[in-house]
């Protein structure tokens, strides 16, 4: 990259930056601070401090089950989601039917669509069926929300691979079983590991959809965060947030410090060999 | 997804995210309808059932929900409140791109021009942010932005009583530029790093100002992460819920808070459902003229959108 910028412009440019790279992030530290507050009021600075928040946090079954409800769920999205789009973008990737690529459309369809729209007839459908309040029905529809992340991440490792190595499992006489587990798993294991984190996320921050689903007896965290924000005011949500936000950054850290350099490992090797 | 190959799998994902066409290449033969049928069958039995038979009710109820008719078209176009909902939802959406363009133009060239490890902790600093809960996100702007915020008590310094920013449609596109700036950002530095920098360099080298060869030969090049960036954006805007929720005052609501109130609190199916017919509409439409556009400029939407090849 040669960068003939003058360093006049490149001053400039890097004042811009920095100003939205602050605009980026700055907001969401505020959240750190603003759970040890001990006033009731989001006000910022806290007057006083304290860790009242987080005990409230801890010892409201309410707010607990949430979490759990929400762990639960997206653990169980990570796993159906990841299993399902993996072998669906293997499926896509190598047919040569001209249905592959309507295939491959109607799942990425959730990623385009808003979100609401499934929201109002999925609000219906389960009432009908029964389906409200269940964990059952929450996987269900989390995976379709997380399918489309997950075909995608698997489908960018898959653009590296290559399909001579299974040939020659094959030739040296591996059934496609043995094939499938012993050669194509492992060189696309990044892509499936980052399909389940991104499936995981996907089901763990979402409310659209979430709030057409929840009971009384079943909530989700976002759901519990997004309430008392618009309608109780409860301010444990800044206890919570701090907690999601301090999960995202270390489910971050794992992403960037281990699945991206595994990928990278993988396709070089893929490309010495 | 700090260097090249992994910004190449996030623009993928918008790229794939909007591809429309039969244009894919089909790559080796190992199995022709029959099979990938089979294959595909569980993921689209769960499909079938929890997303795409939901949303069709939905389109479906907006002509038949309580009796078969045109009374819940008449109902929207009829109501001056819809209409300006949906208007509304238009012109924030339109300038949320217009500010995340502007934006994350300059971010983005600058990502070409600095070092690897620059490079590598800005794209981490847009990277967390897309990775973050919208609701926390959010959550922090309204203590930034609320009265007796921080942003508040500085305007108090120089004398300014009350800001006054918060349930406004100010805070409204403060938080969703916010939100949706790594998605312009990311297709942008795709196309923009692929540039061929030689090319200024042979404008000027022919008696270009700077400036000159940079408006004459390096933004036309960058125009297709330009607008697959800002077509993502907008596209993603017109949905949002949650922000306008809470950062916006209930006179800032955007379609999809409409068709929530329709639906769960006033229990007007139909009327929800013409709110998300209308929804859709618009949105593919949008898709459409910009597939429309980019086929006759010579690029076609993925190119548009993804502005790299995965």
């Amino acid at each position: 990259m040669n960068n003939e910028v003058r360093p006049l412009t490149k001053v400039l440019l890097s004042i811009v930056t920095v100003i939205i790279a602050i605009w980026l992030i700055a907001p969401m530290l505020i959240v750190f601070p603003i759970s040890f507050s001990g006033d009731p009021s989001f006000q910022f600075p806290p007057r006083s401090w304290s860790t009242r928040w987080y005990e409230s946090f801890f010892t409201n079954s309410q707010w607990m089950d949430a979490l759990g409800n929400s762990a639960l769920i997206g653990l169980l999205v990570a796993i159906v989601g990841t299993a399902l789009g993996t072998i669906a973008a293997l499926a896509i990737n190598r047919s040569t039917s001209r249905l592959a690529q309507t295939a491959q459309t109607l799942m990425l369809t959730p990623m385009i669509v808003p979100p609401i729209i499934a929201g109002a007839g999925i609000y219906t459908f389960f009432l009908k069926a029964d389906l409200v309040g269940t964990i059952f029905g929450f996987v269900m529809v989390h995976v379709c929300l997380a399918l489309p992340l997950v075909v995608i991440a698997v489908n960018a490792s898959l653009s590296g691979y290559d399909r001579s190595l299974e040939l020659a499992a094959a030739s040296l006489g591996a059934n496609r079983l043995k094939t499938f587990f012993t050669i194509t798993v492992p060189l696309i294991a990044p892509g499936i590991l980052a399909g389940a984190v991104f499936a995981f996320v996907t089901s763990f921050d979402e409310v659209i959809v979430a709030q057409f689903m929840v009971s009384p007896a079943l909530q989700t965290l976002p759901i519990m965060m997004y309430t008392s924000v618009t309608r109780t005011t409860d301010p444990t949500i800044a206890a919570a947030a701090a907690l999601v936000l301090a999960a995202i950054l270390v489910a971050f850290c794992l992403y960037q410090f281990v699945v991206v350099p595994l990928t990278r490992r993988s396709r070089k090797q893929q490309v010495s060999e | 997804m700090a260097n090249a190959p992994d910004t190449v799998q996030f623009s993928a994902l918008s790229t794939e995210a909007i591809r429309t066409g039969g244009t894919g290449r089909r790559r080796r033969s190992a199995g022709g309808t029959r099979t990938l049928m089979l294959v595909l069958l569980p993921a689209f039995v769960v499909l079938a059932v929890f997303y795409f038979y939901p949303m069709l009710t939905v389109l479906i109820a907006a002509f038949n929900d309580p009796q078969l008719g045109w009374q819940n078209f008449q109902w929207f176009f009829g109501q001056q409140v819809n209409l300006d909902v949906l208007g509304r939802t238009l012109l924030i959406s339109f300038w949320v791109t217009v500010i995340c363009v502007i934006l994350a133009f300059p971010f983005s060239y600058f990502l070409t021009v600095v070092t690897p490890s620059t490079r590598s902790f800005l794209m981490l600093i847009v990277l967390i942010p897309f990775w973050t809960s919208t609701v926390v996100r959010t959550f922090a702007w309204v203590i930034l932005l609320q009265d007796s915020g921080p942003i508040g008590a500085f305007m108090k310094l120089f004398g300014v009583d009350s800001l006054g920013i918060i349930r406004t449609p100010t805070a409204v596109l403060i938080g969703m530029a916010q939100v949706l700036l790594p998605f312009v950002v990311l297709p942008m530095y795709a196309t923009m790093s692929k540039i061929d920098t030689r090319l200024l360099t042979a404008a000027r080298s022919l008696g270009a100002r700077p400036s000159k060869a940079f408006v004459s030969v390096y933004l036309p090049l960058s125009l297709p992460g330009v607008a697959s960036g800002a077509l993502l954006c907008f596209v993603m805007a017109l949905g949002f819920y949650i922000t306008p929720a809470m950062l916006g005052s209930s006179r800032d609501a955007f379609l999809s808070t409409l068709i929530q109130g329709q639906v769960q609190g006033l229990a007007q199916w139909g009327h929800g459902s013409v709110i998300g017919f209308v929804l859709l509409v618009v949105t593919l439409v949008i898709l459409g003229v910009a597939g429309y556009v980019g086929k006759k400029t010579g690029g076609s939407v993925q190119d548009m959108v993804g502005g790299s090849k995965a």
